[in-house]
């Protein structure tokens, strides 16, 4: 590893934040992360949910259901990103193979195409941490008052209202959690990253941290990392802060 | 209610329906990871290359021994399970004895120094790549295992998950051990800590999944093998030059990186699982 040779650093001001933002380099990464967690955060979220319905039954072999959906969070990253870089791959890849047969025919490079690499990231983290999620909402649903559901089913409701009506309502407090969980989990892994693009092809999946790591241990950067890592701080800090706020006034 | 026939018919199909969406979905999130397995166990010269690695009879080791003689995973492995360690065990010191000072003392600015410490748990520590980086620079430690676990011996999460759990331990019990004349310690061995060891197992299966599988971190502060834990090691080794795509030897290498924590979690599935659960929630 290169080390940066000593310099005085000068007081520059809003320098390295006006030199980032100016940067179509930076607005790109901007755009890629906001893609990158639009893309992760509610998708996971609602499987997660899903895969709580789904194992939440009293029905033979359930455990096998669970440890399906929740094996993916206790391999490391970089050992699940290595395993989809093998399906990812073109022509023969498991991947490929199986979108064939649902009658794709679109690029198959996944992780070399521009306009794929972004997405192959997405779905990686995707499939490793929705069943994370799920173990939440597992443990929500478990904690739901019995009499509520009696009543519904008195009532004459039918499965999908009590689902909407009152299931999902009374979770609310577990989704803010898993939101904030998902939403900071979303900006601090990029190790599959470093596996299937290195950020690339030419930072089409350079996410903010991935940024980071770039400016600061490839380019030397060391004014453009701090100002990256203070706005890393700040988006993370707003995101949680905001949503704590709006849940507090809800409730009241 | 009028057609109770028909009712139960259509509940018996939204059960079928809802039973292959589950095995369905089920087999999709199976796949990866049986496959790689698969992979790992078939000889490297058979029909990888045609991505057929399912319908073979011969199963072999070769791929991991061959993977072991090519970087040093045993090295790996101890560093990783040394830093798991370490950390473990300073964090359970720090966290418990945080907790208690948070749940059993009055001081002056408590109220906001909980204030930081919830604000930190917002704040990943990759977040501040960076800046740790030039401590551990300014402390001349780079490229040690010391530098990959000493981000971690505080832990906001930890601290906030046994504050909890000590101020659920009823107060009366606590009057009764400082009447009989316990100790501050005492007071942490005798009453606070063993209504607590849920919350300190869940805290250390999920610090220890966590340090097990982190990458980025040790990956900058290590330089050589002598320090590099398993996950730095992978991705080293799946950029050696002789690799190319020898996807056996890949998933073999790929799978031993996971296995210990695999297995365990295996033995220990539901206890895991119920980890997770009580350390994110509680």
């Amino acid at each position: 590893m290169n080390i940066a040779r000593f310099r005085e650093p000068t007081f520059i001001g809003w320098g390295n934040y006006v030199k980032l933002f100016s940067d179509p380099y930076f607005i790109q990464v901007i755009k890629n992360t906001l893609v990158y967690v639009l893309g992760t955060v509610p998708i996971s979220i609602i499987l997660g949910f899903l895969f709580a319905l789904l194992v939440n039954r009293k029905v033979r072999g359930i455990g096998f259901f669970r440890l399906a959906f929740f094996h993916p969070m206790v391999l490391p990253m970089v050992s699940a990103a290595t395993i989809w870089l093998f399906l990812f791959t073109p022509d023969y890849g498991l991947f490929n193979t199986a979108l064939r047969f649902l009658g794709y025919t679109g690029p198959e490079n996944w992780t070399g195409n521009p306009n794929l690499a972004l997405l192959s990231v997405i779905i990686v983290a995707i499939w490793k941490n929705s069943g994370y999620y799920m173990v939440f909402y597992l443990a929500g649903l478990q904690n739901l008052p019995e009499d509520v559901f009696e009543a519904a089913a008195l009532d004459g409701a039918n499965s999908w209202q009590t689902l909407w009506k009152i299931t999902f309502p009374m979770l609310r407090r577990t989704t803010l959690f898993i939101t904030i969980v998902a939403f900071i989990d979303s900006f601090r892994t990029v190790d599959h990253i470093f596996v299937l693009t290195s950020g690339g092809p030419s930072r089409a999946s350079t996410v903010l941290l991935f940024d980071l790591w770039l400016e600061r241990f490839e380019y030397q950067n060391i004014g453009s990392s701090a100002a990256i890592t203070v706005i890393f701080v700040i988006v993370l800090l707003a995101f949680t802060v905001t949503n704590f706020i709006t849940s507090e006034r809800k409730e009241a | 209610m009028e057609k109770p026939g028909l009712r139960k018919s259509l509940w018996q199909i939204g059960t079928w329906l809802t039973n292959i969406l589950a095995t369905g979905l089920a087999l999709l999130w199976s796949v990866p990871v049986i496959w790689a397995l698969v992979a790992s166990f078939r000889p490297a010269s058979d029909a990888l290359s045609r991505g057929d690695v399912w319908f073979s009879d011969t199963l072999t080791l070769e791929n991991y021994l061959h993977a072991w003689s090519m970087a040093p995973f045993g090295r790996y492995y101890i560093n990783t399970i040394l830093v798991v360690l370490t950390i473990l065990v300073v964090q359970l010191v720090t966290i418990v004895l945080a907790g208690f000072a948070f749940a059993n003392y009055q001081f002056f600015g408590k109220g906001w120094i909980f204030f930081f410490v919830l604000l930190q748990m917002m704040i990943p520590t990759s977040a501040l790549l960076a800046p740790n980086f030039s401590t551990i620079r300014t402390l001349g430690i780079f490229d040690t295992r010391l530098a990959i676990a000493i981000p971690y011996f505080g832990s906001a999460f930890g601290t906030f998950l046994m504050r909890q759990a000590f101020i659920s331990v009823p107060r009366d019990l606590v009057d009764a051990g400082v009447i009989d004349g316990c100790s501050w310690w005492q007071l942490i061995f005798h009453v606070y800590l063993p209504p607590s060891i849920p919350s300190l197992v869940a805290f250390g299966l999920s610090s220890a999944t966590w340090h097990w599988n982190e990458f980025l971190w040790p990956l900058i502060i290590t330089n050589s093998d002598k320090s590099r834990p398993l996950t730095a090691g992978l991705v080293r080794f799946t950029q050696l030059g002789e690799i190319g795509a020898q996807w056996s030897l890949l998933t073999a290498a790929t799978l031993m990186v996971a296995a210990p924590l695999f297995i365990v979690f295996l033995i220990f599935q539901r206890r895991f699982i119920q980890s997770f659960v009580h350390s994110g929630l509680k």
